[in-house]
C-alpha cells in the first residue's frame, strides 16, 4: 500500500542523504520525496512517499526513528489527512487546441502562469490522482516538459506533528 | 583559555575517560598526534594497518563495555578502517572512530588523501560526524561518545579536517548532553513486562533465546538470576555466549547453524520462545516459514527495529535488558503464580534424551590432530579463563562450541559481519584492557594471514597472546561448503604456499611452535601458557577432513540438521 511519510530533521548536511541511503540500502521504494526548512530554520521537514506491506512500512518507520537526525515522524496514512503536490507542465498550445488546453486547465483549477504563441504553461496542484488525470486529459502529443514537485501532506485536525 | 582543536581533541578523551586510542598517523592528523605527544594521560597504540586500529578497539570495548576508541588519518587511513567500524557496527559495540580529513577548503577538490569518509561510512556507522568548525569539536566528540554508548551501541565517526585541529577556540566539555532527536528508552514498559511474565508462567515447553545484547547490555546477572528462577532451558547465540555459564546443566549450548542438537530441537518444540537482546539472524532461525512453529514469542531489545524484523513477534518489548530483566525477576519473585513443574519435568526429561545424543561427539581415532581437540584442551589448561578471541570460519564455530565460556565478555568475535582477519588485532585490543589475563587466538591459517602484520604491533607493546592456529591447508568453511553443496570441487579453498609460520613468529620475535601430533597438543599449550611474558605462535597442524557438525543447511528448519 501507499503511505505518505512525513519526517522532522535536524537541518544539518548530510540529513537527506542518510534517508536516502537508508531507503537503497534496505531496498525500500521511494515514491517522491521532498524537503525543506520548516518555520524553525534548525528544523527540515521531509514528506516522502513509498509503497509496502504492513511489515515493510512498520520497518521502514522504525529504521527511520533510528536515524539519529530523525526528530519525529508520522505516517500521515494512519488518519486523515491533506495531500498536494504540484505540477508545472508545458503544453503546445496552437489553433483550436489553444482555446481547449485553457478550459482543460480551467476545469482543473489550473493557472496559466507563462504564454507563448504556441505554448501554455499551467500550474496544477492538487492529490497526485489529481495531477496524473490532468496528463492523461491532454493529448501526449502536446506535451512538451513536466515538471512535479512530489507529494506534501499535513494531518487534518488537531493531529499535527511539531517538536 | 584559548586551545587548539588537536589539544581540544586530546582534553576530551581525557574528560571522556580515554585511557588507550589505536591508530596510525598521517598527514592529516598530524597536529593531534603532535598534541598526543605532550600528554600522558591517554595512551596511544601503533598498529600497522588502520583496519587492526578499529579491530584492535572493538576487541577492547567488547572485552570492557568501554567504548573503544580509534585514530586514523584521511583517505586511505580512513578506507583501510572501514572493514572494522562495520565489524563493529553489525554486533553493536560501542567504538568511536576519528579520522583525518583534508583542510575544510580543499573538501571536495579531490585534494591528496581526500576521501568521502562521512559518506562512504554512512551505511555501517550509528551515526557520524564532519567537524567543520573548530568551536563545534568538543561538543561533537562528547555527542560521539554519547552516541556510541548508549541506546543500542555502535561505532560513530568524527571527521576532524586539518585546519579543525589547528585553529583555536575555548574549551568546554559538557558533562551531560541531551539531544532533542536521540532520546534511547531507559525502560521496558511495564504492561507488556506483565503480560510476558503470564505467558512464561503458562509455558509447557518453554525456551530463553539470548543474544549479543545481552553481554553488550551488561544483563548477564539479571538472566543467571531469571533462568535459575524459573527452571528453563536456555541457549546463547554466537554473540551471546557466556552471558549465561556454559557449564550449568540448564545451559542446552549454542543454537543455530552450528548449534547443538538439543538446543534446536528446544527451540523447534518449545511452546513459548523468550527472546532476549537477538536479533533473529538468519544464522540462528534456518528457514523463518519453519522457525519455532508451535511457540509464542516474547522479544525484549532495546532496538525496536529488531523486533519484527525477521520473526513477527507476541509480546514485544522495548527496553535495555538488564533493566527489563530485573523487573521480570522482581514480578516473579512477587507472583503467586509459579511454573508449572510437572511440564518441566517432562520437557527437561524430552530435552535431556536430545542431549544424550551427544551430537558434539568426534573421533579421536585418527592420526591427526582434531581441531575440537585442541580447543577442549585449550580450555582445560586454561580452567576456562582466557580471554578467546577468533576469526571467522571452521575455527570459530570449534572455538564456540568446545571451549565452555562461564562469563559474559570473554568470548570476542565478529559474528554479524563474519570478518577473518578479526582474531588478532581485537586480541591486542583485549590484552591492552587486560595486561595481566590470558588471550587467546583461535585461528586459522587463512584468518591469520589477513592481519598477520600485527605480530609487529605485539612486540612494540609487549602483548603476550597465545594465537592457537588451526592449520589445515584449506580455507576450512569454505571447503566444507563445497564438499557438501558443490560436488566437493575445492575452487580456491586450498592455501599453497603457506608460510612457515615458526619462523615467521620468530622473525617478528616471537615464539613459534609447531605441533603435528595429537599426544603433544596439551604439552604444548602448557608449555606456551608457562610463556607468560611472551607471544607464543602455536601452528597446529589438523585433520584437514574435518567438518563442523552439527549443520542446518541454507533453507531448512532447526530441526533438520546433519549430524555427524
Amino acid at each position: 500500500m501507499r503511505h505518505i511519510i512525513s519526517i522532522l530533521m535536524e537541518n544539518e548536511a548530510g540529513a537527506l542523504s542518510r534517508v536516502a541511503g537508508l531507503f537503497s540500502a534496505r531496498g525500500y521504494n521511494i515514491e517522491s520525496l521532498t524537503v525543506a526548512a520548516t518555520e524553525d530554520p534548525s528544523l527540515s521537514r521531509m514528506t516522502l512517499v513509498t509503497t509496502g506491506t504492513d511489515q515493510i512500512i512498520e520497518q521502514i518507520t522504525k529504521q527511520l526513528n533510528k536515524l539519529i537526525d530523525v526528530v519525529k515522524l508520522m505516517d500521515m496514512c494512519e488518519g486523515e489527512h491533506i495531500e498536494r503536490e504540484m505540477m508545472l507542465i508545458k503544453v503546445r498550445a496552437v489553433d483550436k487546441g489553444r482555446e481547449e488546453i485553457k478550459r482543460m486547465a480551467d476545469i482543473f483549477r489550473g493557472r496559466i502562469i507563462d504564454v507563448t504563441d504556441a505554448l501554455y504553461t499551467i500550474e496544477v496542484t492538487g492529490t497526485s490522482g489529481k495531477l496524473d488525470a490532468f496528463i492523461e486529459a491532454i493529448d501526449a502529443a502536446d506535451i512538451i516538459e513536466v515538471v512535479r514537485s512530489g507529494v506534501t501532506g499535513i494531518a487534518r485536525g488537531e493531529r499535527a506533528l511539531h517538536v | 583559555m584559548e586551545l587548539t582543536g588537536a589539544e581540544i581533541f586530546v582534553r576530551s578523551l581525557e574528560e571522556q575517560g580515554v585511557k588507550h586510542v589505536f591508530g596510525y598517523p598521517g598527514g592529516a592528523v598530524l597536529p593531534i598526534y603532535d598534541a598526543f605527544d605532550q600528554q600522558d594521560k591517554v595512551e596511544h597504540i601503533l598498529v600497522r594497518h588502520e583496519q587492526a586500529a578499529a579491530h584492535a578497539a572493538d576487541g577492547y570495548a567488547r572485552s570492557t563495555g568501554r567504548p573503544g576508541v580509534v585514530l586514523v588519518t584521511s583517505g586511505p587511513g580512513a578506507t583501510n578502517a572501514v572493514t572494522g567500524i562495520a565489524t563493529a557496527y553489525m554486533d553493536s559495540i560501542p567504538m568511536v572512530v576519528f579520522s583525518g580529513q583534508v583542510p575544510t577548503a580543499l573538501i571536495g577538490n579531490d585534494a591528496f588523501q581526500e576521501v568521502d569518509n562521512v559518506g562512504i561510512t554512512r551505511p555501517c556507522v550509528k551515526h557520524n560526524f564532519l567537524v567543520k568548525d573548530v568551536k563545534d569539536l568538543a561538543l561533537t566528540i562528547r555527542k560521539a561518545f554519547y552516541i556510541a554508548t548508549t541506546g543500542r551501541p555502535g561505532p560513530v565517526v568524527v571527521d576532524i579536517p586539518k585546519d579543525v585541529s589547528t585553529l583555536k577556540a575555548e574549551f568546554h566539555y559538557p558533562k551531560r548532553i541531551k539531544m532533542r532527536s536521540y532520546n534511547p528508552v531507559t525502560k521496558g514498559h511495564p504492561r507488556q513486562i506483565k503480560k510476558a511474565i503470564e505467558l512464561m508462567l503458562s509455558a509447557k515447553r518453554p525456551m530463553l533465546y539470548t543474544g549479543g545484547g545481552v553481554v553488550v547490555g551488561n544483563a548477564s546477572k539479571q538472566l543467571v538470576e531469571m533462568t535459575k528462577l524459573l527452571n528453563f532451558p536456555i541457549t546463547n547465540t554466537l554473540m551471546g555466549l557466556g552471558a549465561y555459564p556454559a557449564t550449568d546443566k540448564q545451559f542446552v549450548g549454542m543454537l543455530g547453524m552450528h548449534g547443538t542438537y538439543e538446543a534446536n530441537m528446544s527451540m523447534h518444540n518449545c511452546d513459548v520462545l523468550i527472546a532476549i537482546g537477538a536479533r533473529f539472524d538468519d544464522r540462528v532461525t534456518g528457514n523463518v516459514e519453519k522457525f519455532c512453529p508451535t511457540a509464542k514469542i516474547i522479544h525484549v531489545d532495546i532496538d525496536p527495529a529488531s523486533i519484527s524484523k525477521n520473526v513477527s513477534v507476541d509480546v514485544p518489548i522495548v527496553g535495555p535488558v538488564d533493566q527489563v530483566l530485573k523487573e521480570m525477576v522482581a514480578q516473579l519473585k512477587d507472583s503467586k503464580a509459579k511454573p508449572d513443574a510437572a511440564a518441566l519435568k517432562a520437557w527437561w526429561k524430552q530435552i535431556n534424551e536430545w542431549r544424550a545424543m551427544d551430537c558434539l561427539k568426534y573421533s579421536t581415532d585418527c592420526e591427526h590432530i582434531k581441531p575440537q581437540a585442541v580447543v577442549e584442551t585449550l580450555y582445560k589448561v586454561t580452567k576456562g579463563n582466557a580471554f578467546v578471541t577468533s576469526d571467522v570460519g571452521q575455527h570459530q564455530m570449534f572455538a564456540a562450541q568446545f571451549y565452555k565460556f562461564d562469563k559474559p565478555n570473554r568470548w570476542i568475535n565478529s559474528g554479524g559481519l563474519g570478518t577473518m582477519g578479526f582474531g588478532l588485532p581485537s586480541a591486542m585490543g583485549v590484552q591492552v584492557a587486560h595486561p595481566k589475563s590470558t588471550v587467546a587466538c583461535i585461528t586459522g591459517e587463512g584468518s591469520i594471514q589477513m592481519c598477520i602484520q600485527e605480530l609487529s604491533t605485539c612486540l612494540q607493546y609487549g602483548l603476550p597472546i597465545k594465537i592457537i592456529n588451526l592449520n589445515n591447508g584449506f580455507l576450512g568453511m569454505v571447503r566444507q561448503w563445497q564438499e557438501f553443496f558443490y560436488q566437493g570441487r575445492y575452487a580456491s579453498s586450498y592455501m599453497e604456499s603457506l608460510p612457515d609460520f615458526v619462523k615467521l613468529a620468530e622473525a617478528y620475535g616471537h615464539v613459534g611452535m609447531q605441533i603435528s601430533k595429537p599426544e603433544d597438543v596439551e604439552g604444548a599449550l602448557k608449555e606456551a601458557m608457562k610463556l607468560k611474558d611472551r607471544l607464543v605462535f602455536m601452528d597446529f597442524l589438523i585433520d584437514p577432513s574435518e567438518n563442523v557438525y552439527p549443520m542446518i543447511p541454507a533453507g531448512a528448519g532447526l530441526n533438520e540438521m546433519i549430524l555427524v
